[in-house]
């Protein structure tokens, strides 16, 4: 058996102050690899918390927080991250942005530049390469954010919200484009989200998390057959386990 | 928050177009200050010649004319010596300032024994440095680069460390996310979120770097701007000495715009939007 791509246990941490925030209160969280695994739960429960830590940007309190075996605590750089904020660099063009990441993997920049070209197009953002990020759109702005975590070299992806700013309808087709990729590079996704569907539609795993202080409320396994069109909102066995993930939800927000 | 910018696209074929629009308003907007001045030339002019002042107490701009026309043949070798000391002192001022503004910024150590020493620095007159200055590096060009450069990098470095405080440290985080190392921080994220403070520094350093050499050259030179007025004044040539304010007040103005366009060309992100605005 392989280890786990990523893997966190009994995660607990409080944000100090005079006020002191109790967010996570022994979290586990686990992602085979090549997994795409989601992460719902309200709105201040501790999801971004969670990812800071995977993404070595915080030292927890107590728990083990691994990236492919290795703690992250302390430790950058070891999976590839998109904050919930876009947080596109004002000083660089579109593509600038784009190779942000691979450039500082050390990738060589004409090869990072050629790559993230060919993916402009596919991001809805063919034109506006050397648009600076203040004339984009918000949507644009996140599909820019995604495509540079995509393009950092690395087998874990960390996704806060990644489509957070996105109306319904390139929601919809993002999800079919991230299945195509995710599908074809082997990589493992955690993905962050409030939309119930959405985690239905693109995950092998989702949990669900409960409000704060936060641990897991449920794990559910999602098999449905890929490629999983849009359409498939509609079957029955979906409408079913979206109320069960509903309730899961509602039973951490009570329980 | 999230204002979206209209998306211009294809401004290319109308830039030349917007070039000289940007460029007629600009000579609309300094109008009323170019009024204002002749107006206030022409007053001065008029109570010259109706009070009847001796010209060696206040000459009238006509007789500094004069003299211009009289003595401007020696002007360009002193305009060049003051205009070198002050760019190159400009120069040393900026790099030291940065380089001071990020050991500051990096050494929390620095910061706390640096600072309150710059601070001091600052409350020594130059006219009180320049003497001992020329004392121990002599009256060449060393000692008046060594006074514009005092004199310009402290707001070089206050606003460079101010910019440097200033980077979104969520920015910070996300390089440091993919594996940056300090130095890649620096130049990724931090240095360019301090490029407007260091210009706004670096303007205010420039607009007293002209002075400075004059004051520095006012002790001791061979050439320059401040020699010229120190020889006008002994042989009471008033009208030379309004000769050179003119000369330094142009310098210092044509210092401060090349400043402001460097400025420009630096952060080219911060003018993008613009293009739209003041064209047609
Ligand atoms: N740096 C910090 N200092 C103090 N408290 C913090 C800090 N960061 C987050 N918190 C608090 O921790 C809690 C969890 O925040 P977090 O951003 O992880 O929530 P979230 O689940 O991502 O919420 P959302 O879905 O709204 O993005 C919140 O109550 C927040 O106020
Ligand atoms: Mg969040």
């Amino acid at each position: 058996m392989s280890e786990a791509a990523i893997a966190i246990r009994g995660l607990r941490h409080t944000f100090p102050g005079d006020r002191p925030v109790e967010v996570l209160d022994g979290v586990d969280l686990e992602a085979a690899p090549g997994a795409f695994v989601s992460l719902v739960g309200p709105s201040g429960c501790g999801k971004s918390t969670l990812l800071q830590v995977l993404a070595g940007l915080l030292a927890p309190d107590a728990g083990e927080s691994l990236i492919e075996g290795r703690s992250t605590i302390g430790e950058p750089g070891l999976a590839a991250y998109m904050p919930q904020k876009d947080l596109l660099l004002p000083w660089r063009k579109a593509i600038g942005n784009a190779v942000l990441g691979a450039e500082i993997a050390g990738e060589p920049k004409e090869e990072a530049r050629r790559h993230a070209l060919d993916l402009f197009e596919r991001f809805g953002l063919a034109g506006f390469e050397e648009s600076w990020p203040s004339q984009l759109s918000g949507g644009m702005r996140q599909r820019l954010a995604l495509l540079r975590t995509f393009l950092i070299p690395r087998h874990v992806l960390l996704l806060d919200e990644p489509f957070g700013a996105l109306d319904a309808i390139t929601r919809r087709e993002m999800h079919q484009w991230l299945q195509e990729v995710w599908a074809s590079d082997a990589r493992t996704v955690l993905f962050v989200t409030h939309d119930v569907e959405e985690a239905l539609i693109l995950s092998d795993v989702a949990y669900v998390m409960t409000p704060r202080p936060a641990h897991m409320a449920a794990r559910f396994e999602v098999d449905y057959p890929r490629p999983r069109l849009p359409s498939i909102v509609t079957e029955p066995g979906f409408v079913a386990d979206k109320a069960r993930l509903l309730a899961a939800l509602d039973e951490g927000g009570t329980g | 928050m999230a204002t979206e910018a209209p998306l211009t696209q294809g401004t290319l074929p109308r830039e030349g177009g917007r070039l000289l629009g940007r460029w007629g308003s600009a000579a609309l907007e300094y109008t009323p200050a170019l009024v204002l001045l002749v107006a206030l030339v022409g007053l001065w002019e008029l109570l010259v010649e109706l009070l009847n002042t001796r010209p060696y107490i206040l000459p009238a701009p006509s007789a500094i004319w004069n003299a211009l026309l009289d003595k401007g043949h020696l002007l360009p070798n002193h305009i060049q010596a003051t205009a070198t000391e002050a760019v190159l002192g400009l120069v040393a001022a900026a790099v030291g300032g940065v380089l001071l503004a990020v050991l500051l910024s990096s050494i929390p150590l620095a910061r706390r024994v640096l600072y309150p020493i710059i601070v001091t620095s600052q409350t020594v007159p130059a006219i009180v440095l320049a003497p001992l200055l020329m004392v121990w590096v002599g009256i060449g060009l060393e000692s008046k680069l060594i006074v514009v450069a005092l004199v310009g990098f402290f707001p070089i470095v206050v606003s460079t460390v101010d910019g440097l405080a200033s980077a979104d440290r969520d920015m910070v985080a996300l390089v440091r996310s993919m594996g940056a190392s300090r130095i890649e921080e620096l130049r990724h994220v931090l240095i360019p979120s301090a490029i407007p403070g260091f210009f706004a520094g670096l303007k205010i350093a420039a607009a007293y770097a002209v002075i400075g050499a004059v004051i520095a050259e006012w002790v001791a030179a061979k050439e320059g701007l401040g020699i010229f007025i120190i020889r006008s004044q002994a042989s009471f040539r008033i009208d030379q000495i309004f000769v050179a304010i003119a000369v330094i007040a142009l310098l210092s103005i044509a210092l401060f715009v090349a400043v402001h366009l460097l400025a420009r060309a630096a952060s080219p992100w911060k003018y993008a939007n613009d293009q739209g605005e003041n064209g047609s």
